[in-house]
């Protein structure tokens, strides 16, 4: 088991900084996700681990021992760990067991152990009876599992993964997501997920660490906090379809208010937290946290139109007017048509925000 | 722990793929600018001038003008003809004759030169012979040995570039083109005029560049047609001048100057190529093949056909029957009857000791050049394409030079550096030949070996070395099977050419190091057309083999892997 951390690593492409003195440390044993946008140098960090880049500053250790720093670096092939790249980089002139079989050739091990080894491999990602073939005869997800049975034969301490689930259509996505957090808890193994998945990001990770466009991580924590407690709104709004509420303080409350000419009065129930600092700011809450009545009657509620309704199958989705700003609400369609929830477009209809999260004028979670 | 050593594989691959360039080409090419310029340590542009003025090298520089436009213009006329023909009319046996039309490419032009000179020369050419006892006419009616006849004899075996790039660009043409012109209202003929003639132009011009690059520079024609009758171009007044000197320097050094005019030229006529294929590619639709609009020929289907034949006949047919039927005769002179004939001529090529070693030079020297230059190519690819070093650009630029350098050119510059000025002398021996060569068709290599490593993605190596295997072993295991059919082809395309190599070994051979060009060359240069022709006729032999076995070597090894399901 080894930990893998970043200290202090800086990287420039010509005259562009891609990572500036970025700290990163995850833990041994735990799948970590690193999710950001594209262009944010999350590949940069995944390849300066496996060695395929050396930083410029700063130093990239494995199980606490230095790999690389500014002058000199460990080369990939003696780093121990497996890669799963996102076009699968499987050989083409290899077969599905040769693939597989290729690092433990490396490795000189014996021919009873590699293909005792490989055949294992094998069945745990589920390509029984497939080991003859070649990669052209092999689906996208079937490519994908030989670059993960590639990269588990040798039982590496550490797992490196580059979005290995974008090509992929959307059902196989979701199971072979399961699949390697479940072949990470047979293994022990430590993995690096790189992903702008947020779905992928919060399915799999025991931590994980979101990262701007800048190449600035944000946030680092359990998908739960990360997803409950967002920083900052860039963390809030990449997690999930975000609902902005600006309000301003009046009278000790908290009023939604789209800018200095507006003149609607709608008090927001829940009152920002004791922390919060000045006169303005934003409300968050996603899509399931607004809660929406038939009538605008009741303690809290908010008179909002309905602009738009549309139903995704199982939910159903709103898009609603509140004085001046819009908002997306969503519901269980069961729950919508047993409730009469299934209101004409232009009609009104009656809200309460169920979880605020408060953003005071930079961006920043106040809590 | 163990870091990585300073002085990697990388490094290695690196340092050896400089090196290769900088002897093999940049040396020459900076020695031909040296002793072309300068004088005793001194710049000298007079001296240029004056030899430049000198009415024997003017009259040179004029003749290569002549013949380069004369040939392209024939050229691309009868090239953008036939390409028509094959792509856009209902032509019958389109198939067959298209692959007609590239035979002449197969047929090394000295050799057809050769034929001609045999056929068609004044004094004893068997067709003018012929042609005077019909119709009692007291002078030959046709001398071959003529700026005329260089112009056409070398348009007979050039026109398959133009055919080639055109008839590929009509063929890729997006047909809705033409057809939303057609809806418009336009007939055939303003259809052909203002959208079909436009959109191919790029690929005319760009066929027509690549003859006058090959023409202007060419040796192999003008020397059989040209010298016994005074006429020089460029390469052979180079080739006249050190030869009669017995190579002394003062002859190299105008050779050099005459050099830099050829070099010059061809740079300019690349750059305008490169330019014209550019515009070419944004207006045609690449790569996807379509079913073009098809000229209907009606009673012009048979005529047609039967013009192609004759053409194809007088340009291959008679040309080979004709080399392989002097190749027999006892006497150069005599007719072709039974009874003149006979096999010796053939025999003896085998036990003469200058054919011997021509044929058997030519084979190793290709051979072992081919292989040399196929390896070293695919290292400076490597760098060029995969890694991420500085000053990489100037491989690049190194790589692709002698691509723009004439034979002749090359043959000066390796002189210069290989004659002991540098402490090595190799003159009079096969390995300045072989120099020769590796810097000749090291552009070849490094073209097919850049295409197909572009085409193996980074991350399939990363992969590897991922795997624990070190940089060199990811080589061996993975880059190098991925791309060993662009080696091999790699290889073709040098070993195929170097084979009927003329123009640089004929300034490059010494008493036992002809080649079997320079052998023919040489024995029809004394008179010995009989055994030129037996030689010729064995090497087209030789060059028919070698070319079938690797088109089928070839088409085979571009099959998908589909073989290795069994």
């Amino acid at each position: 088991m080894a930990d893998l951390q970043l200290s202090g690593v800086s990287k420039s492409y010509g005259t562009r900084k891609v990572l500036d003195s970025l700290d990163l440390t995850i833990k041994s044993g735990e799948c970590f996700t690193l999710l950001g946008p594209s262009g944010s140098g999350k590949t940069v960090i995944l390849r300066l681990i496996a060695g395929f880049e050396t930083p410029d500053e700063g130093t990239v250790s494995i199980g606490g021992t230095v790999v690389a720093d500014a002058k000199r670096a460990l080369p990939p092939e003696e780093r121990r760990i497996g890669v799963v790249f996102q076009d699968y980089a499987v050989w083409p002139h290899k077969t599905v067991f040769e693939n597989i079989a290729y690092p433990l050739e490396i490795a000189k091990t014996s021919k009873e152990k590699i293909s005792e080894n490989v055949k294992k491999a094998i069945d745990q990602v589920g390509l029984k009876g497939l080991a003859n073939r070649y990669p052209y005869q092999l689906s996208g997800g079937q490519q994908q599992r030989v670059a993960l049975a590639r990269a588990l034969v040798t039982t590496p301490t550490v797992m490196l993964l580059d979005e290995p689930l974008t090509n992929l259509d959307a059902n196989l996505r979701e199971e072979m997501r399961f699949e390697i957090k479940e072949l990470q808890r047979k293994t022990g193994t430590t993995i690096f997920y790189v992903t702008h998945d947020q779905e992928v990001a919060l399915a799999i990770s025991d931590r994980l660490a979101v990262m701007d466009e800048s190449g600035r991580i944000r946030q680092t924590g359990t998908p739960d906090e990360v997803y409950e407690h967002p920083v900052d709104e860039f963390v809030h709004q990449f997690l999930g379809i975000p609902n902005y509420i600006p309000f301003e303080i009046r009278d000790g409350a908290a009023h939604i208010s789209a800018g200095q000419d507006d003149a609607t009065d709608l008090p927001i129930t829940e009152a920002p937290p004791a922390a919060f600092r000045g006169s303005s700011g934003k409300a968050a809450c996603r899509p399931m946290d607004i809660q929406m009545e038939r009538g605008t009657e009741g303690a809290g509620m908010l008179p909002a139109k309905v602009l738009r309704l549309s139903l995704l199958g199982p939910i159903v989705d709103y898009l609603l007017e509140v004085g001046r700003i819009q908002l997306r609400a969503q519901m269980q369609t069961e729950e919508a048509l047993a409730r009469g929830m299934i209101i004409e477009e232009g009609c009104e209809c009656g809200i309460r925000f169920t979880d605020l999260r408060w953003f005071d004028a930079k961006g920043e979670a106040v809590r | 722990m163990t870091f990585g050593k300073k002085f990697n594989t990388a490094n290695l691959v690196l340092v050896f793929s400089i090196l290769v360039l900088v002897i093999v080409v940049a040396v020459p090419v900076i020695l031909i600018f040296i002793t072309a310029f300068f004088e005793n340590g001194k710049f000298n542009l007079a001296g240029v001038m004056k030899v430049l003025s000198d009415p024997d090298t003017y009259q040179a520089l004029l003749n290569s003008v002549i013949i380069a436009t004369g040939t392209t213009l024939l050229s691309t006329t009868i090239g953008t003809f036939f390409a028509w023909l094959v792509a856009r009319t209902d032509l019958p046996f389109k198939k067959t004759m298209k692959a007609l039309f590239l035979v002449p490419f197969m047929l090394p032009s000295f050799i057809g030169a050769l034929a001609w000179k045999v056929l068609l020369s004044s004094r004893a050419g068997y067709i003018n012979k012929l042609l005077m006892a019909m119709f009692g006419l007291e002078n030959a009616p046709i001398d071959i040995m003529s700026l005329g006849g260089i112009i056409a004899i070398e348009s007979m075996y050039l026109f398959p570039f133009v055919f080639l790039q055109v008839a590929g660009a009509l063929e890729r043409m997006d047909p809705t083109l033409e057809e939303s012109a057609r809806i418009s209202g336009a007939g055939l003929g303003t259809i052909t005029r203002r959208i079909t003639l436009p959109l191919v132009m790029p690929s005319i011009l760009a066929g027509a560049l690549l003859v006058a690059l090959y023409s202007l520079s060419h040796f192999g024609v003008p020397s059989i047609l040209g010298t016994e009758k005074g006429i020089y171009n460029i390469p052979t007044k180079i080739y006249e001048r050190i030869y009669a000197s017995g190579g002394s320097f003062g002859a190299i050094r105008v050779g050099t100057i005459l050099s830099m005019i050829l070099v010059i030229a061809a740079a300019l006529i690349l750059k305008l190529q490169d330019v014209l294929l550019k515009k070419g590619q944004y207006q045609i639709i690449a790569g996807k093949s379509m079913r073009p609009m098809v000229l209907k020929l009606r009673g012009l289907k048979v005529p047609l056909l039967i013009i192609s034949i004759i053409y194809i006949c007088i340009t291959v047919v008679l040309p080979t029957v004709t080399i392989f039927l002097v190749g027999g005769l006892k006497t150069y002179g005599l007719t072709f009857e039974l009874k003149n004939m006979t096999w010796n001529n053939y025999l003896k090529i085998f036990q003469w000791k200058m054919t011997k070693d021509a044929i058997w030079n030519s084979i190793y020297l290709s051979l072992g050049a081919a292989f040399v230059t196929m390896l070293a190519g695919t290292m400076i690819s490597y760098v060029i394409v995969k890694m991420k070093v500085r000053g990489k650009f100037l491989l690049q630029f190194l790589g692709v030079l002698p691509f723009s350098l004439p034979g002749t050119v090359i043959a000066l510059g390796v002189i210069l550096t290989w004659s002991g000025k540098f402490g090595v002398n190799l003159y009079n021996t096969p390995w300045i030949i072989f120099v020769a060569y590796i810097a000749r068709y090291m552009a070849f290599s490094i073209k097919s070996n850049s295409a197909s490593l572009s085409q193996v993605s980074d991350s399939l190596e990363e992969a590897s070395r991922a795997c624990g295997a070190t940089h060199w072993q990811s080589l061996k295991n993975i880059v190098i099977p991925l791309i060993k059919p662009g080696m091999i082809s790699a290889f073709f395309l040098i070993f195929l050419p170097a084979l009927r190599e003329l123009t640089t070994s004929v300034l490059l051979y010494g008493p036992t190091t002809r080649t079997i060009g320079v052998a023919i060359y040489a024995l029809n240069e004394d008179g010995e057309t009989v055994r030129a022709a037996a030689l010729a006729s064995i090497a087209l032999i030789i060059i028919f083999v070698g070319e079938t076995i690797i088109r089928k070597f070839l088409a085979r090894l571009d099959q998908p892997r589909a073989k290795v399901q069994e």
